[in-house]
């Protein structure tokens, strides 16, 4: 569980998340949407400690953030940041196994090499890993940057907009991939999503931000609505029901 | 590729310990003569070309990680020339100074120099990847004017040249071994190979990773500035090495540093004791200053690689 309270955070003297009261249970995928801007990547990095709290408390499951220290957390949560531009020649196979950093801490051993190749398997990349990342697609570069924290074998998950300049087939692949580390491995997932179309389709819950603060929660069914999307989004498309998911008509 | 590169090194070396001012054939080992040059002169002259160029290269490799671009090298974006000022207001302020005090003058001026050089570029944009070697290079040239005029000032010109040209030609058994203490601080980052390579993913992630940042910054910058002062004390700047080796090794190897390190300081040593044999040679019985020879074949090698990588940009 991941619980949030009374988080205030300002960037260059304005304030970027105001009065941050949340609770994200355990397990599940939870979607956090919201319009450019509403604050969810700084929450995202506060909750992953890249950030010093200004004030209010996070804590993720029994750790308190700011006072547990930065390797013991990197067994409990990953984090894919949302800009994963890395300048360095590294082969996929190489990037994924610095997932594995956290446990080895310099030295992998066999445990380690097993579970890299776990990893390439789940999000097939075993006939690419010996690819240099610069010799991928994007959506190819995505997937390793995801079984690179899926590699580090945390409980907790957080990845923030990992579906950018994703074709519609490698994002739903990735996010396929994510719904299945919820289902079938019992962790807590969090994702930054840009589209709300994915958000209803794949997460269990939503967490809307505008502006600062926590505009609505719930199952999708439940939060998206024409009024929100007039409200928190500003636009007036239209929400229609299929399949019993709500469907945003675009 | 290892093992063919160590063979060719065996054999350059080899072949450095024959070529001389002095002709020396394999049966003139077997004389006390001949015995004492290779001990006293050329086997110094070939741990000094092998211990710098490998130093020089790795040293390039990490402040190109660290500086996140491709394009620099410390002896000269700024460590090396302030090396040179260390040793030089050390010698002008304490003359008496024995040899471990000027090391280390040289080794806290390259590393105040490089963190300067790291707090410059900072700031710079990732989407103008000329703007940090430009920087780097102006950086350089001011302290490398500085060190002119205090030297200029301190009636100390006639010595300038040996630490801002570097020379292999004065290497004798007792001048060199400071070169050991470079290939210490070379060898140990071999030991954080991994961590260094962690460094590329960002500090973020590197953060989330719960890798020590600060920690093994300033590890790799110690390094660096450890073995640029070394081989500026001992043989003088040669520029270059760092700058071309790693650009090299990166195509072929990538930028893992555990699988690419050690081909950097191989082929680091291979050029540096290749252009040394070429510099014994070319003139002979006169002498070219290695750093002469390796900025030559250097500086082409730049100037391919900035067209490349500008195409690229
Ligand atoms: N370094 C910064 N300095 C000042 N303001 C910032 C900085 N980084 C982000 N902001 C501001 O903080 C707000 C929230 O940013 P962010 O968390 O990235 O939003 P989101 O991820 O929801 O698009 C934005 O208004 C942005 O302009
Ligand atoms: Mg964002």
């Amino acid at each position: 569980m991941i619980r949030i309270t009374d988080l205030h955070h300002r960037l260059g003297g304005a304030p970027v998340l105001n009065d941050i009261d949340l609770t994200i249970p355990h397990g599940g995928l939870t979607a956090l949407i919201g319009p450019n801007g509403a604050g969810k990547s700084t929450l995202l990095s506060l909750i992953a400690r890249l950030r010093p709290i200004q004030r209010g408390r996070i804590s993720v499951g029994p750790h308190e953030i700011g006072k547990v220290a930065d390797r013991d957390l990197a067994r409990v949560l990953a984090v894919m940041p949302q800009s994963t531009e890395v300048s360095a020649r590294l082969r996929l196979a190489e990037l994924v196994g610095f997932g594995r950093y956290p446990w080895h801490r310099g030295r992998p051993g066999a445990e380690d090499r097993a579970q890299v190749d776990r990893a390439l398997e789940r999000f097939s990349l075993t006939d690419l890993r010996d690819r240099f990342l610069d010799e991928v697609s994007g959506g190819q570069k995505q997937r390793a940057f995801a079984a690179m924290a899926y590699a580090q074998d945390t409980d907790y998950l957080l990845l923030d907009e990992p579906l950018n300049n994703l074709d519609i087939a490698a994002a739903r692949d990735l996010m396929r991939l994510m719904r299945g580390l919820a289902d079938e491995d019992g962790k807590t997932v969090v994702v930054v999503l840009h589209d709300i179309n994915y958000a209803t389709a794949f997460a269990d819950r939503l967490v809307v931000m505008k502006e600062g603060r926590i505009a609505a929660q719930g199952a999708p069914s439940e939060v998206v609505t024409d009024t929100l999307l007039a409200e928190v989004f500003g636009t007036t498309a239209r929400v229609a029901e299929v399949e019993g998911r709500p469907l945003v008509i675009v | 590729m290892l093992r063919a590169g160590l063979a060719l090194l065996a054999a350059l070396a080899c072949l450095s310990v024959f070529v001389g001012t002095i002709p020396l054939s394999p049966a003139d080992l077997l004389g006390a003569e001949g015995w004492s040059l290779v001990v006293d002169s050329r086997l110094p002259r070939t741990f000094a070309a092998i211990l710098a160029g490998a130093g020089l290269a790795i040293t390039g490799q990490i402040m190109q990680l660290l500086a996140r671009n491709r394009f620099v090298e410390p002896m000269t974006a700024g460590a090396g020339q302030s090396a040179a000022l260390g040793i030089l207001l050390c010698t002008l302020l304490v003359p008496a100074a024995p040899i471990w005090i000027k090391m280390a003058a040289a080794a806290l001026a390259a590393l105040a120099g490089s963190l300067i050089l790291m707090a410059l570029i900072r700031p710079l944009p990732p989407t103008q990847p000329l703007l940090v070697p430009l920087v780097a290079l102006v950086y350089g040239g001011v302290i490398g004017a500085v060190v002119a005029f205090v030297a200029y000032q301190g009636d100390m010109m006639q010595f300038l040249g040996t630490w801002l040209t570097g020379e292999l030609s004065g290497v004798l058994r007792g001048r060199y071994e400071l070169l050991w203490i470079a290939a210490a601080a070379s060898a140990a980052t071999f030991l954080i190979a991994d961590r260094l390579t962690l460094l590329t993913l960002g500090e973020d992630a590197a953060r989330a990773l719960g890798l020590n940042v600060g920690l093994v910054t300033a590890g790799a910058v110690m390094a660096v500035s450890v073995v640029t002062a070394m081989v500026v004390v001992t043989l003088g700047a040669i520029p270059f090495v760092g700058l071309v080796v790693p650009n090299l090794t990166a195509r072929l190897a990538g930028d893992n540093l555990r699988r690419a390190l050690p081909l950097t300081a191989l082929a680091g040593a291979l050029l540096v004791l290749a252009a040394d044999i070429f510099s014994r040679w070319i003139r002979a019985p006169y002498e070219v200053p290695v750093a002469t020879t390796v900025a030559a074949i250097g500086a082409v090698a730049f100037l391919a690689l900035i067209r490349r990588g500008a195409a690229r940009a």
